[in-house]
C-alpha cells in the first residue's frame, strides 16, 4: 500500500510518462517499470530527476550490458540533456527475466547540494 | 541474435533517433580540443579510474559511494576525480565517454559503465574475472595461486 502510494505520487508526472512512452516505441518492452525515485534525493518535492527504468524486451538480445544501457540513454537522449540527473537502468531479454524486482537504490548522500 | 544486433544498428540510424538531439548539441558542445586531451590523460591516470561525486574518502552520492565499495572490497586502488569541484569535467566527461550520468568508470583507459554495470557485475560474481581479464590484481582473483 505504502509502496502504491509512493509510486503514485510522481510516476505519472510529464517526464514519467515521456520516459514510458518513449521506451515502449522503440523497443516494444514485454515488461517495463519507469519509476521516479526523486523522493529519495536531495531535490525540492515533485522533481522529477532520478529514475529507475526496468525493461524486458527481446531487442536487447546479443548485446552486452553496455550497449543495452547505451540504447536506452539513446532513447532518452533529450530526456537525459534536460530534465533528468540519474537514470538506473535494468535491461534484459525475457529469458533472463523471471518478475525479479529491480535491485534498490542506494542511499543518497545529498549530492554535494549540486 | 543477429536480428537484434542489426535492430540496434538500425535504431542509431534511422531516422527518428538522429532527429534526437545527441547527449550534448552543437550549441551546448563543451569538449573543446583541450580539455578533451585533458580527459584523455585523465582516464589513463591509473589502471582503474572514476569520475565520482564528492572523493573515494568522502563520497558525496550513493551511487558514486557504490562503486567505491565495490572497488575497496575487491581491493583494487584506484584514482577519483571529484566532478563537484570541477565543472568544466562534470560536463566535458559526459560528452567525452557519450554517457548522460555520474559516476564513470575506467579500465585501462577504456570506460565500462556507471554504478548500475558495476553494481550488476558485483552480484553476479563477476568483478574478480573482470579484473583478472584486465591483468589487474584485486583479493578475490581467480588467479592467484592458493596458500600452500
Amino acid at each position: 500500500m505504502l509502496r502504491l502510494l509512493r509510486m503514485s505520487s510522481t510516476s505519472t508526472g510529464p517526464v514519467s510518462t515521456t520516459i514510458r512512452q518513449k521506451l515502449t516505441e522503440f523497443f516494444n518492452p514485454t515488461h517495463l517499470e519507469v519509476e521516479c525515485e526523486s523522493h529519495l534525493h536531495n531535490v525540492p518535492k515533485g522533481a522529477e530527476k532520478h529514475f529507475r527504468v526496468q525493461i524486458i524486451s527481446d531487442k536487447f538480445e546479443g548485446l552486452s550490458t553496455l550497449q543495452r544501457q547505451r540504447l536506452v540513454n539513446k532513447a532518452l537522449a533529450e530526456e537525459l540533456k534536460t530534465s533528468v540527473h540519474a537514470l538506473r537502468i535494468e535491461a534484459r531479454i525475457p529469458s533472463e527475466y523471471e518478475g525479479q524486482k529491480q535491485v534498490d537504490p542506494p542511499r543518497c548522500l545529498g549530492g554535494g547540494n549540486r | 541474435m543477429l536480428r537484434s544486433v542489426s535492430f540496434a544498428r538500425t535504431l542509431f540510424n534511422s531516422a527518428s533517433f538522429n532527429a534526437i538531439r545527441p547527449l550534448s548539441s552543437e550549441s551546448a558542445r563543451v569538449l573543446t580540443p583541450e580539455l578533451k586531451e585533458r580527459i584523455q590523460k585523465l582516464v589513463q591516470s591509473g589502471d582503474v579510474v572514476v569520475f565520482m561525486k564528492g572523493t573515494q574518502n568522502q563520497p558525496m552520492c550513493g551511487f558514486s559511494r557504490n562503486v567505491k565499495l565495490i572497488l575497496d572490497l575487491h581491493k583494487v586502488p584506484f584514482r577519483d576525480y571529484n566532478v563537484l569541484e570541477d565543472e568544466e569535467l562534470r560536463a566535458g566527461i559526459k560528452e567525452f565517454s557519450d554517457w548522460p550520468t555520474i559516476p564513470q568508470i575506467y579500465v585501462k583507459g577504456q570506460f565500462v559503465g556507471g554504478s548500475d554495470i558495476f553494481v550488476q557485475m558485483h552480484q553476479e560474481h563477476e568483478i574478480a574475472k573482470f579484473f583478472d581479464e584486465h591483468g589487474i590484481p584485486s583479493k578475490y582473483s581467480e588467479t592467484k595461486k592458493p596458500n600452500a
